[in-house]
């Protein structure tokens, strides 16, 4: 089943500002899918029309194929979001807020405080339930909203820039619980800069440039597209690097270097010389950001 | 499903009323201090030298005018700065994204706002009763007024609550319309007592006839056709009513 439909989509700002040209998309049931594009691509344009923060100009869209026009209740049910900008009433304390965003998806007052208790335990925030949400810390607030999304049990999450601005550790701590909520069933997509999320996390990804999807695959196999690969040699010493110049290593630390290499096989030719040259190679890594890479290319292209 | 419907409108309500009762002092406190000056003022000091007013004293003339006055300005501030602001800090979005339908919407914040426009109304009532001694002629048509009255100034301020960009907005309503109607909708005077010209121009204020209606329902006397007055109210009711669902299906100031 498809978790996403996406036909012929077409948005067109009041300026005049195409925004989205006849896009179309599929997101299956269960993916774990990243949509990925420069500011202003068109991202959080698609995103909204999903979500009904945008009107479209033209196309069609169903959620677990119901159609957002025509049973335009149950394809919300389906849909939590998480938005870039913190967007809750800041005069209210966070439970609260969790339990009326149930009642807005008709869930009775009591089965929303079970509810709410349920999520803002699993997302750490169940000591801070009757904090004023104004004084919540910036992760507390992006977790806030993550808890607020998943109260009326969505099978779709859908989270634009969801660790924009957050700490290292945190964010590693939603990656895993996005993890989890996928193992366990729910659909995500997701946008974000940090193309590192995006090959840890996502099985598929999307890229979006000047409102029209450009490709749409596996993260594995858009990787694949990549001609070059960066390596990480830490070696014994550095003595020879001089003989190595045709590769164009650059020098890291002491002992490490970093060197772009086509994915034919040139591994081996390099390693070669590198033996040959009398370097001692202790570690060698792939470089990871290979997505990175290609978006990069395609940016540019 | 319509269960589920309920529930949101539920939800909205008691946000609504939560919210104004938790700010009691900004929300109902004034505008009894201000009705309350007013009995005083222009009840007692000059009321007392003006004498009755088709056949009742000036003080007991003006209490429904000045009940009616808060009902209007409380239900229309009300659904205005908790729906602009609610646009101000994009919380709005939760309802927008949620599986309620925008009549719900509408329902919501106008009950919530009438609720409070009939909480205020009341205890300026109750404060009225300090100073004189209101007679009921029909409590059906005292509710009446009051309801539909509330309900057409909750949705004029969910109106402008849509349409506002900035803070400027949803003052300038109140500020510049809503006042010189309310002063001039024969709160403290009869029209009676204008000259043809005041008396005409008169007649194109509606609030002259929720006044007039409202005022009826006390003593049993109106400057306009009590009929004529409930048709009003209803035809301004529901032509606000669907210009609102428009603009929410439409999306105007809420999604782009």
């Amino acid at each position: 089943m498809h978790a996403i439909q996406v036909e012929d989509l077409t948005k067109v700002y009041a300026n005049d500002t195409l925004a989205l040209e006849k896009v179309n998309l599929t997101i299956n049931a269960g993916d774990f899918f990243a949509l990925l594009g420069a500011n202003g691509a068109g991202k959080t344009t698609m995103i909204g029309i999903i979500t009904g923060i945008v009107m479209k100009t033209k196309g069609k869209v169903h959620i677990f194929q119901y159609d957002i026009d025509r049973n335009f209740a149950e394809a919300r049910k389906m849909i939590g979001v998480v938005p870039q900008e913190f967007n809750f009433n800041i005069f209210e304390k966070a439970q609260d807020i969790l339990i009326t965003q149930a009642g807005y998806f008709g869930i009775d007052r009591s089965e929303a405080i079970k509810r709410s208790e349920v999520v803002l335990k699993q997302l750490g925030l169940w000591e801070k339930r009757n904090e004023v949400s104004r004084n919540l810390s910036g992760g507390m607030k992006r977790r806030l909203m993550i808890s607020r999304a998943l109260v009326h049990n969505p099978k779709l999450l859908i989270l634009d820039e969801p660790t924009a601005g957050v700490d290292v550790e945190l964010r590693h701590g939603m990656w895993d619980y996005l993890r989890k909520l996928n193992e366990q069933g729910v659909t995500i997509l997701l946008t974000t800069h940090y193309l590192e999320e995006v090959e840890q996390m996502c099985r598929y990804a999307a890229i979006i440039k000047n409102g029209q999807i450009i490709k749409h695959d596996k993260v594995s196999s858009l990787v694949q597209l990549l001609e070059m690969e960066a390596y990480e040699f830490t070696v014994k010493d550095m003595h020879g690097l001089d003989k190595i110049k045709k590769y164009h290593p650059s020098v890291r630390d002491a002992n490490v270097f970093e060197v772009e290499l086509h994915r034919n096989n040139e591994l081996n030719d390099f390693i070669c010389q590198v033996h040959k040259v009398g370097m001692e190679i202790i570690d060698i890594r792939p470089k990871g950001y290979r997505l990175e890479k290609l978006f990069l290319n395609i940016m540019r292209e | 499903m319509l269960s589920e419907q309920i529930i949101a409108f539920k939800t909205i309500v008691r946000r609504e009323v939560v919210r104004f009762m938790r700010i009691w002092t900004q929300t109902l406190l004034p505008p009894v201090i201000t009705q309350s000056l007013y009995f005083i003022i222009f009840g007692k000091f000059i009321g007392s030298r003006i004498g009755e007013v088709q056949g009742v004293s000036y003080m007991a003339f003006i209490v429904p005018g000045l009940v009616m006055m808060s009902v209007i300005s409380s239900s229309y501030s009300n659904v205005v700065s908790s729906f602009f602001s609610s646009k101000f800090q994009r919380s709005v979005e939760e309802l927008l994204v949620s599986s309620t339908s925008n009549w719900v919407i509408m329902a919501g914040y106008v009950i919530g706002g009438a609720l409070r426009g009939i909480c205020v109304g009341t205890l300026v009532f109750f404060v009225s009763i300090l100073f004189t001694r209101p007679v009921i002629y029909h409590f059906g048509i005292i509710a009446f007024f009051m309801m539909l009255s509330a309900l057409l100034f909750a949705l004029a301020g969910l109106i402008n609550g849509i349409y506002a960009q900035k803070f400027d907005d949803i003052s300038f309503v109140p500020n510049f319309i809503l006042t010189p109607l309310m002063y001039l909708g024969g709160v403290f005077y009869s029209i009676e007592n204008l000259p043809v010209f005041w008396q005409n121009l008169s007649q194109y204020n509606p609030i002259l006839y929720m006044v007039n209606g409202f005022r009826y329902g006390f003593y049993g006397f109106s400057d306009v056709d009590i009929r004529t007055s409930a048709l009003i109210l209803v035809f301004f009711v529901l032509s606000l009513g669907a210009f609102c669902l428009y603009l929410l299906k439409k999306g105007t100031g809420l999604k782009t």
